[in-house]
């Protein structure tokens, strides 16, 4: 027992939402749904069969954009080639009209990426519980919001209930300090630390991010070192909220106005962990010495220095671990002690929820203007929703880009996951702003090597990975 | 839910680490809108080669290894997406329990709410299972109220199980219909917080 130690942020969160206890479970009362195509028609289908309503339609919020092509969404959900696509699309549209949920649809300015469009209207605020059947919900936990990503059942229950039955997770605190390089982001501060803790390293623990190099982030780059939370094995990764999150929350459609903004943030700035709080665990990072990382595997752990190389099946210790890495250089089509730099790529995206924001754009587009795409590269900018793309054409990216020989494309999830036609050919390899490597993710044997949107743009310039240290103006 | 008390049937192994649920259930399969009929996606890419043809070698292709009920595998199953499919093709195909040394933790939990039984043994114990697995006889049989797996050469090995989950297993029982015993707690708390945080209400 920590009888009277403080509270971390989750505990407060956590306390602050609980309804009841039911055998050893917590029923956790949940503020914001959001949903999209994929995991939601055999939810809908269960509260039908069950002859159950949605509960809290009000705190529901749709969006279609797993699936969605990135050309020609003004023609709508029948104009869609893949049938089996058009009819999940079609699906979510009858169940958000039969339940009076609030949609943004395809072709809709509003539309994108559901944890991109979130934060954007200002639904994800502070303090809240936030749940979505996708397991990079965790980027919520940016506004110092509890989030993460739930199964087709829980989807059900929760548009049921309104809440989820839950185990309390461990408190895990991860302390970045320092002044990172230039060239360096929270993209190489999220891939450092699942090099450090590993791909289950935060099994069974929230993560909340800490530390001066934390805390000098723009809400868009703690977005991103909280969305790849789930790739380190934590369901859920928090930044407290402070005047960056405030300031970038302050008019947004959907945030608090007049007023109910002052008591709102009233209650918004008690939202830290108590200087007393204990952590079961606590992970240490000096930004100073990241390096703008690459992956060279099929796990997100298979990190690497843009300056390194691929390892050699022989420098580790286990069976297993060694077999692994041989079956993952072969995969990748790499070989062992290979200069990571020298690996030339196929295709560039940026893009996902990881990085398509606003400000990513901004600064891959800083590192492309007036240059070049290497011949027989396939670069391709998906913002992350229509309003990104809105600002980014207001701001003349898109022309940069354009004129660099990049493809400007409407948003979506795109060749994150590939289920739209955006996929790789097997063999290619890409150079991705996403969060996955596994194999096969972007498309049938396809290589991914995932970096962040500076590190991508220099690597379509370039033809191959490349530093983008030699880039920087 | 059907209830999982009992299952006696053949273990199959597939000793790799970090299986993803990209490569259980590729993205092609997510299109559904259906539960059902998700076996065909199961470990597409490891099951069948480009042509589509089932790889001989791959252990749910092999004749002894016909109607598997139990798989055996290495640390962190089920790691990546929370796609509830990976479940339901596991389920689809007939495979009830999934035997490893550690799980994600989405696909977890999401195994409980469809009675597929995720059993985490030793890393050592795994191993000698799996090795078992490996040999002539594949049957195991895995009993949840007592919780233990039994290894074809009669081995036993106990396993944790969380005991509110372990009784909604054995009993099927539906997760939902049961928060909905607590609706006045619900209803009394959306009344209290209604006070408390009036920002967030109505949200539109
Ligand atoms: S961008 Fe990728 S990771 Fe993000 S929600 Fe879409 S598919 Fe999932």
């Amino acid at each position: 027992m920590r009888a009277m130690a403080g509270k971390t942020l989750y505990d407060k969160i956590w306390d602050a939402h609980l309804v009841a206890e039911q055998d050893g479970e917590a029923i956790l009362y949940i503020d914001l749904h959001l949903i999209h195509e994929v995991t939601t028609p055999q939810a809908f289908a269960g509260l039908r069969a069950n002859g159950r309503k949605v509960r809290r339609p009000d705190r529901t919020l749709a969006v279609a954009d797993h699936n969605i092509p990135t050309e020609g969404q003004g023609l709508g959900v029948a104009a869609v080639a893949d049938e089996e696509a058009r009819l999940q699309l079609a699906t979510l549209e009858r169940n958000v009209a039969d339940n009076g949920i609030e949609f943004f649809p395809m072709g809709d300015v509003r539309n994108g990426i559901v944890h991109v469009v979130g934060p954007e209207q200002g639904r994800t605020q502070p303090g809240m519980t936030i749940v979505c059947g996708d397991s990079h919900t965790s980027t919520h936990g940016a506004f110092g919001a509890l989030a993460h990503g739930i199964g087709t059942s829980e989807v059900e229950h929760v548009l049921a209930t309104q809440t989820l039955r839950q185990k309390k997770a461990k408190n895990l605190r991860v302390v970045i300090e320092g002044t990172p390089a230039p060239g360096v982001g929270a993209k190489d501060f999220a891939l450092a630390v699942i090099g450090e803790i590993g791909t289950a390293g935060g099994t069974g623990y929230v993560i909340e991010y800490a530390g001066d190099a934390v805390r000098a982030l723009s809400m868009e780059g703690r977005m991103t070192l909280c969305n790849l939370t789930i790739e380190g094995g934590a369901r859920a990764g928090l930044v407290a909220p402070d005047e960056t999150t405030f300031d970038y929350l302050r008019g947004r459609p959907s945030a608090p106005k007049g007023g109910a903004w002052d008591i709102a943030l009233a209650s918004w700035k008690t939202l830290f962990s108590d200087p007393d709080a204990v952590f079961d665990r606590e992970v240490r990072i000096d930004a100073s010495t990241i390096a703008p990382l690459v992956t060279w595997g099929t796990s997100p752990e298979d990190v690497v220095p843009v300056t390194g190389a691929a390892p050699s099946p022989d420098a580790f210790a286990s069976p297993d671990k060694r077999a692994s890495v041989a079956r993952a250089l072969e995969y990748m089509g790499l070989e062992a002690g290979q200069p990571i730099a020298s690996a030339k790529v196929d295709v560039v995206f940026i893009g996902s929820c990881t990085n398509s924001r606003i400000e990513d754009l901004r600064v891959a587009a800083d590192i492309v203007r007036g240059r070049q795409v290497a011949p027989g590269v396939r670069a391709m900018v998906v913002p992350g929703s229509g309003l990104v793309k809105a600002q980014a054409e207001e701001e003349g990216l898109d022309e940069i880009f354009r004129a660099a020989g990049f493809d400007w494309r409407e948003p979506g999830c795109s060749m994150c996951l590939g289920m739209n036609p955006d996929r790789l050919a097997p063999g290619e390899r890409c150079a991705s702003t996403s969060n996955r490597n596994f194999e096969g993710r972007q498309g049938r044997g396809g290589r991914t090597h995932l970096m962040s949107p500076a590190m991508a743009a220099a690597a379509a310039l370039a033809g191959r990975i490349a530093d983008v240290r030699d880039y920087l103006r | 839910m059907k209830p999982f008390t009992r299952l006696d049937a053949r273990a199959a192994p597939l000793p790799l680490a970090n299986i993803d649920t990209d490569q259980i259930i590729p993205k092609q399969f997510l299109k559904t809108v259906e539960r059902e009929g998700l076996s065909r996606g199961l470990f597409y890419d490891l099951r069948f080669d480009d042509a589509g043809k089932p790889r001989p070698d791959f252990v749910l292709n092999r004749p002894e290894y016909a109607g598997a009920g139990v798989l055996v595998t290495g640390d962190n199953f089920g790691c990546g997406s929370s796609r509830e499919h990976a479940p339901w093709a596991l389920m689809d195909f007939g495979v009830t329990c999934v035997i490893a040394s550690s799980f994600a933790d989405i696909f977890y939990n999401n195994c409980f709410q469809n009675g597929l039984l995720p059993v985490v043994l030793k890393p050592d114990e795994v191993q000698d299972l799996m090795g078992e697995c490996q040999g002539g006889n594949h049957m195991v049989s895995v009993d949840l109220a007592a919780q233990t797996v039994t290894s074809p050469s009669g081995k036993v090995f106990t396993f944790e199980i969380d005991a509110s989950r372990k009784a909604k297993m054995l009993n099927g029982l539906d997760a939902i219909g049961e928060t909905l015993t607590a609706a006045p707690d619900i209803d009394a708390w959306e009344a209290r917080r209604t006070l408390t945080h009036p920002w967030l209400e109505p949200t539109r």
